[in-house]
């Protein structure tokens, strides 16, 4: 005779077609017991009293791996508390996955030397650790990731997170989660996306616990195991990337012409087009060049993407640009735009940058314009060490818009007080030279001379150039030849390119 | 030009140097000088056109501080010339 099941009915095992199937066992023999309350007596929620019990409930053990984000840049309050309250419980040789760390996190220098973190995998680096992090605080090298690559190790594997702690400053008791809404408001949460899809165990810490539902989401509740109410997940005040008015630099406004001015000449300016502009001063001013030599031409753009600003909010408000794709919302503006405008869509990581998916939005790019520390005569750029060795910025999305749009254009000031930004051989390869087709710099303009269809099309216009040689050897004259920093052996940082091959290593600086 | 009292010029904002000049200590008779570099790429750029200035000037003997905050080294002439003429009184 067949087995009865729970509810007594005879399963003749096996079934044809489902043979592995079965037999019921009861409605949680599987999955643990959904407590059967009236409302009165509350919601099923997944809210804990404390950062140490989301630890426990976790399952984070010593040596595994944890991932967090920065969509709070320099006011980041999670790294910070959820390290100190991982040490406090006596775990050690963690991975520290973040999409980035900045000066804010200096504390992790004490937690990488007391064995808490042994290896640590980020996009950028600044500050103290930044500056430990070079002089050889670490046994195993930080890997370097960009945006896109960053997102595929994270969907192929190579960074696999046992627990992700997403900040988030707004959620409801079972997981929806947004950013553009609560009192630390960072808007485009594009970089927390792919880790809560990812991680084995996703804790999400809040400052704006909300009514159920927190709809819609961006975060979604499917993902969420924990959540942990907090003080403060991000300090307002340092959120925002710094004031976005104009620049009154001379040379930052003069770079920003002459940039708009080339994307003009190269016939990039028509309707439908798209273009991504970086939060530096020459970037903005480029902006708003752009937005006025749009409305001259009557050309409205398709789409702007990447980190968005005030700017970009303004120009689809306007109806001169189509949609925005947000994956870091720069300040409050973009936050605030992204919860009230139904084209300024909130994107991830991966569907921004990653290459080998079905394709990621950089693809699609006719222009973006980039900032850099250091070009050299091959077109290579430097975004990740200064001129004295150290780490001291960001891969971000350099690499990934560089080689997926039709028009790179990185700008730079010709000499940056004592140091040329153009110059022989850069100190650290982000960016490689293949993928960037023209800089900008107040001294001049320079085509990589694999873009003859480009040059061409900047002569018809008018547009003077230069060679780089030439921009090097003029800043080099400005500045005097300058002594080679000196390095050790050991290798302190491997910068990995986004389809996960090592484009450049970071050596140590010698004291 | 003979150094006969404290003479200052420059700021230490990012470009310039603050350079310090004073009359030798008794006894001395050649440059003292004392150089604060923080890119230590141009150490030895700097250390020479402070020494060009003084010559410039005329100066054999003075006590010099240069503070150095990655000045060009037309900046950091021009600055050495000031001091050592405020500190030979001739301004």
């Amino acid at each position: 005779m067949a087995p009865m099941n729970s509810v007594n009915r005879e399963i003749p095992l096996p079934l044809r077609g489902l043979e592995g199937a079965q037999p019921f066992g009861g409605a949680w023999a599987r999955h643990a017991a959904q407590p059967r309350k009236l409302l009165s007596a509350g919601r099923p929620t997944k809210v804990l009293g404390s950062l140490e019990e989301a630890i426990r409930k976790s399952g984070l053990e010593s040596g595994m791996t944890i991932s967090f984000h920065h969509h709070f840049r320099e006011g980041d309050q999670v790294v910070n508390l959820v390290m100190e309250a991982i040490a406090q419980a006596g775990l050690r040789d963690l991975t520290l996955a973040a999409s980035s760390l900045t000066s804010i996190h200096a504390p992790l220098v004490e937690l990488c030397r007391k064995g808490v973190i042994k290896r640590i995998f980020t996009s950028g680096l600044r500050g103290e650790l930044a500056e430990a992090i070079s002089h050889g605080l670490m046994d195993l090298p930080v890997v370097i990731h960009s945006h896109g690559g960053r997102a595929r190790a994270l969907l192929e594997g190579g960074i696999e997170p046992d627990v992700a702690f997403l900040g988030v400053p707004s959620c409801d008791c079972y997981g929806n989660a947004r950013g553009w809404t609560g009192r630390s408001a960072c808007g485009s949460l594009g970089y927390a996306m792919v880790d809560a899809r990812v991680a084995r165990t996703v804790v999400l810490l809040t400052d704006g616990l909300e009514e159920y539902p927190a709809a819609p989401a961006s975060i979604s509740q499917v993902l969420v195991d924990w959540i942990v109410p907090v003080d403060s997940v991000g300090d307002p005040k340092r959120i925002s990337m710094g004031a976005t008015r104009m620049t009154r630099d001379p040379r930052e406004l003069l770079i920003a012409r002459r940039v708009v001015d080339a994307m003009d000449a190269a016939g990039v300016i028509r309707d439908g087009f798209s273009f991504q502009m970086g939060s530096g001063g020459a970037s903005l001013a480029a902006v708003s060049f752009l937005r006025q030599r749009m409305m001259e031409r009557k050309a409205r753009a398709s789409f702007a993407l990447g980190g968005i600003t005030s700017q970009t909010v303004r120009m689809l408000e306007e109806g001169l640009v189509g949609a925005l794709f947000d994956v870091q919302s720069f300040d409050m503006e973009a936050a605030r735009s992204l919860g009230v405008n139904a084209n300024h869509f909130e994107v991830d990581a991966s569907f921004y940058a990653t290459p080998d998916t079905g394709g990621p939005a950089v693809n699609l790019l006719d222009a973006v314009i980039l900032s850099a520390l250091e070009i050299d005569t091959d077109f290579n750029v430097n975004v990740i060490t200064g001129s004295d060795g150290v780490i001291r910025g960001a891969s971000g999305g350099h690499c990934d818009t560089a080689a997926g749009s039709a028009l790179t254009i990185v700008v730079a000031p010709l000499v940056r007080a004592r140091t040329a930004s153009i110059v022989p051989r850069v100190d650290t390869v982000v960016t490689p030279g293949e993928t960037v087709d023209l800089i900008v710099t107040d001294r001049g303009t320079a085509v990589n001379p694999r873009r003859a269809d480009l040059k061409d099309a900047l002569a018809q216009g008018g547009i003077p150039t230069v060679e780089i040689e030439d921009l090097a050897a003029l800043a080099e004259g400005i500045t005097g030849k300058p002594q080679p920093v000196e390095h050790t052996e050991r290798v302190v940082g491997i910068v990995e390119y986004r389809d996960g091959t090592v484009i450049d290593v970071i050596r140590q600086v010698k004291d | 030009m003979e150094i006969t009292k404290l003479g200052m010029a420059g700021t230490l904002e990012s470009c310039d140097a603050s350079v310090t000049v004073e009359p030798p200590e008794t006894g001395n008779s050649g440059i003292e000088l004392s150089i604060d570099c923080p890119d230590r790429r141009f150490s030895p750029h700097v250390r020479k056109a402070v020494l060009a200035a003084l010559q410039e000037a005329g100066v054999a003997a003075a006590r010099v501080f240069v503070r150095d905050r990655c000045a060009l080294d037309c900046t950091i002439r021009a600055r050495v010339l000031a001091a050592c003429h405020r500190a030979a009184e001739r301004i």
